[in-house]
């Protein structure tokens, strides 16, 4: 690799009429940009779907409270969780992904940009759909509603019987919709990285970031298919007369389990697995050390899939299946938390013999690892089909997966933001603000999610709106709701540090962490076409190559 | 080696639980003083539970030593490892994996997940796969939105929302095996000190049992989201003693109460819509869709388990039940005063 590659682009954003550059936005095809929207809209239904929990935290608070009615309260738990998993969670993965993997491949844009363009405005016309049902829920009626059935929708709960008017409709269309846009971008991303990488990225040099974004878009394509086709089965049994889940008619209300949840479950993975990818760049840097261990983090990640393929009826535990059923669904459960397991010693092994440095990403980071700890320990205690005949559908369950999606991923994405935002904007985050994100989002996320644990095995079920005084639930509640306001506090001081950074931060240059892979080779924010030369890399970590000529990586691969 | 796991660890597992149990004025403060209902998985009373609640102690126990040796590792190595001023501008040993290293963490966790998943495979055989003894009791539970209807097809019962259920003697054992159907929705029957829970879905009918060691009234609720009022599905299963079982069945096997001072009250009942939900034996009311009546006032609960059986909640509940429990499919009647009374006078007779 020569240094050619660190060009310094010709400024080409000069002032322009405000409505040349929202056309600009609108319009765009660069990988960059759509990531940027991706993000964006990711983070405006952040804000949404935390209003939503906020209301549900606030009526939990106490026994036989009223601040909303049941039917607001279903809906507000079923427009939570759908958007913060297909509107929140997958965007800003999706988002990153298009950012990063063709920087980090030394490519000029993703393999087809009006592709990537076409599946980002099809994700957000799926979250406007889903939020149209707010006005347009009932049909003609004149007020709308949203979807109350739950985020999985179980049959025969979506069925017209039991759920007339059009709020289902929406939901389904808006899954549906997104669907295929994830498809796209899966598409895309797979086809960017088998076929743009730059000279000499053989795929044994791949960054873990991009091997495990692979691996992600696999996943997708194979998840997201069931589910298209059960929204498309749902919407025959709806408007043509089917009977594939009308259990009235004879239809089956399991089978649409198993098309949800051979879908939910490898979904999990498929958004967990780019969060391992921000660990595996970001905790190597901040450690000062190479991953460790490269090929097993690969190895595992591929495993992973594979297994998380397997293991979709752990989630119906208590429908009744035979014992052979259950016990080889605990099985395959507990066996993807070996090379789970192995990523956490991998990391772990990383840091061990390392400088680790303090700043806000490896914070972040630091407290993922923690947390994802738990979030594992606690799902191998429900893998035991017995230990969740108790478990499943109660607070603990709750508590399990918010752990791996807030304690986990979120943490993981955290990280994210504070350590490639000065790369998207050319402005570091402000590590003041940054340290009190943290503490607050720290302190908010353990008051409520581990305190959430308790009234599970108490046996409080999910997806009340109110429950009984005397039951011992009460004060353990109250604690779970303040600590959801703490946690809404530090989302706006992290919202606030995104503004303030970006107007006053200082200038990130084009390498501030002094790290390794091809993004910070380029300015900050890269010019429209990355790399002015096409870079040619000989190892996995050609910045440290190019850093230290006396003892290059190559030697040793 | 599991035989004796379970032997070991009983003790282990009681030690825990009683923890568990003695910190509770620590988590189950209520605010009005009351003491807490028991629906804690670690108090079970009857034979499933016991062996989930067993076998979570030994994988709690298992997932704890992970925990600790792991987190210890982390802890020890963000402190040992922090950089220091002294390091400035120098780089760490760059060291790039280790297969050995690789071979032990990933031999180690294999060889948890045989052990544990051995320990699990044989409660989930012991459980679900338990022959019915021939002294045992059959009762079909259908699942509607959001009421429980309970038959006993051997013994001639139909009831609603609050299942009796005799004590089991583990030396002549009378567990009970509950057939589930739903109607409508999934349901989910949870009773937590008794059994985990399994679900009641449509068209696919589940079996669990029982065998409670100990009388009197545990309390539980459905666990799958079946519609608006999934919140006031409450169960209640009364655990009796064999005497008071024999009367109970006795007394639930009468028709109805003939009394003729209430006589208004039943033709409010049989001239309104009431009689096509609800049945009242031995009378021409004979609905299915709402909860049998016929021995109404033998229960502690209406509107599933959401309000006392009184007077005053009665005389709400048939005026407007979205009081008690907005989004029930018991329509508001709106009798007359008299009427109200008259239907309310007569629903008290029903013993």
């Amino acid at each position: 690799m020569s240094s050619n590659v660190i060009t310094v682009p010709v400024g080409q954003t000069e002032a322009r009429p405000w409505v040349d550059q929202l056309h600009q936005w609108l319009t765009t095809v660069d990988h960059k940009r759509l990531g940027i929207l991706y993000i964006v809209s990711a983070l405006l239904f952040l804000a949404v779907g935390g209003v939503e929990a906020l209301i549900i935290r606030i009526q939990l608070m106490h026994s036989h409270n009223n601040f909303v009615s049941p039917a607001v309260f279903n809906q507000m738990f079923t427009m939570h969780g759908t958007t913060m998993i297909f509107f929140v969670a997958m965007p800003v993965l999706f988002g990153f992904a298009n950012y990063l993997v063709p920087l980090m491949i030394g490519a000029r844009d993703m393999a087809f940009p009006r592709l990537n363009a076409f599946s980002f405005w099809l994700s957000f016309l799926g979250a406007l759909l889903l939020y149209f049902s707010f006005f347009g829920g009932s049909g003609l009626y004149g007020a709308g509603s949203a979807p109350d059935v739950g985020w999985w929708s179980y049959a025969p709960l979506g069925a017209r019987a039991f759920s007339p008017g059009h709020s289902s409709d929406y939901w389904t269309l808006a899954l549906l919709v997104s669907g295929f846009g994830s498809i796209g971008t899966a598409i895309n991303i797979i086809a960017t990285i088998l076929c743009l990488r730059c000279p000499g990225m053989k795929i044994s040099r791949m960054p873990l970031l991009v091997w495990m974004n692979l691996v992600m878009a696999g996943m997708v394509l194979i998840a997201i298919t069931p589910l298209s086709a059960a929204q498309i089965m749902l919407l025959i049994d709806r408007y043509l007369g089917g009977h594939f889940f009308d259990t009235q008619a004879g239809g089956s209300a399991v089978l649409w389990m198993h098309f949800f949840w051979i879908f939910g479950h490898p979904e999990v993975y498929v958004l967990i697995i780019p969060c391992f990818a921000f660990m595996s760049e970001i905790i190597p840097v901040f450690s000062r050390k190479p991953i460790f261990g490269y090929p097993v983090m690969v190895a595992a990640t591929v495993c992973i899939a594979f297994v998380s393929m397997s293991v979709w009826a752990h989630h119906m535990f208590t429908i009744g299946m035979n014992s052979y059923a259950n016990s080889f669904f605990t099985l395959t459960t507990m066996a993807v938390g070996i090379p789970t397991g192995i990523k956490i010693f991998n990391w772990i092994g990383t840091m061990w013999g390392g400088r680790i440095q303090f700043q806000t990403p490896m914070l972040f980071s630091i407290a993922f690892l923690f947390q994802f700890l738990i979030a594992g320990l606690t799902g191998i205690m429900m893998a035991a089909s017995p230990f969740d005949w108790q478990l499943s559908l109660s607070y603990f369950v709750v508590a399990h997966f918010h752990y791996v999606i807030v304690g986990g991923i979120l943490f993981a994405l955290f990280a994210a933001f504070y350590y490639w935002y000065p790369k998207m904007t050319g402005r570091m985050m402000s590590e003041r603000l940054g340290k009190w994100h943290f503490w607050l989002f720290l302190i908010g996320f353990h008051l409520t999610f581990d305190v959430m644990h308790f009234p599970g095995i108490l046996g409080m079920p999910r997806r009340i709106y109110t429950y009984e005084p005397g039951r011992g639930w009460d004060t353990l509640n109250l604690i779970i709701s303040i600590g959801a306001f703490i946690q809404a506090i530090a989302i706006l001081v992290f919202l606030a540090n995104l503004i303030i950074s970006y107007f006053k931060g200082a200038r990130a240059g084009n390498d501030p962490w002094d790290a390794w892979t091809l993004e910070w080779s380029t300015s900050s924010p890269p010019p429209a076409y990355n790399f002015a030369t096409v870079p040619t890399v000989a190892s996995r970590r050609p910045l440290w190559d190019l850093k230290h000529p006396e003892d290059p990586d190559s030697r040793y691969e | 080696m599991l035989q004796m796991k379970s032997s070991t660890l009983r003790p282990l597992a009681q030690t825990i639980v009683l923890l568990f149990w003695f910190t509770r004025p620590l988590w189950a403060i209520e605010p009005d003083g009351s003491t807490a209902q028991g629906t804690n998985i670690f108090a079970p009373a009857s034979t499933p539970a016991k062996s989930i609640a067993d076998l979570s102690v030994f994988v709690l126990i298992i997932t704890g030593i992970i925990f600790v040796v792991v987190f210890a590792l982390l802890v020890y190595a963000i402190v040992k490892f922090r950089a220091r001023t002294r390091d400035v501008g120098r780089e760490p040993a760059q060291v790039y994996g280790s297969t050995q290293i690789e071979l032990a963490w990933t031999i180690i966790p294999i060889l948890i997940v045989v052990v544990l998943f051995l320990a699990t495979a044989r409660v989930i055989h012991a459980i679900q796969d338990a022959p019915e003894p021939a002294g045992a009791v059959d009762v079909t539970v259908i699942g509607h939105q959001y009421w429980w209807e309970f038959r006993y097809p051997r013994l001639g019962i139909v009831t609603a929302n609050e299942l009796h259920i005799p004590v089991s003697d583990p030396d002549h054992p009378t567990p009970t095996f509950l057939q589930l159907l739903s109607v409508d929705t999934d349901h989910s029957f949870w009773v937590p000190e008794l059994a985990g829970k399994t679900d009641l879905i449509p068209n696919h009918p589940n079996r669990m049992w029982m065998d409670p060691q100990r009388t009197g009234v545990f309390v539980g609720q459905c666990a799958q989201y079946c519609g608006i009022q999934h919140a006031k599905m409450l169960l209640r299963v009364s655990v009796d003693g064999p005497e008071d079982f024999a009367a109970w069945v006795h007394s639930q096997q009468k028709s109805a109460v003939e009394d003729s001072a209430v006589i208004a009250g039943r033709r409010v009942f049989e001239r309104n819509a009431c009689m096509n939900c609800h049945a009242v034996g031995g009378t021409p009311a004979d609905g299915r869709f709402g909860p049998d009546l016929t021995h109404l006032m033998s229960r502690a609960t209406i509107a599933a388990g959401a309000a006392q059986n009184t007077h005053d909640n009665l005389l709400l509940w048939i005026q407007n039940p979205s009081a008690i429990k907005p989004g029930s499919l018991m329509p508001a009647m709106k009798l007359s005063d008299a009427d109200l009374d008259a239907v309310v006078s007569y629903m008290e007779t029903l013993h």
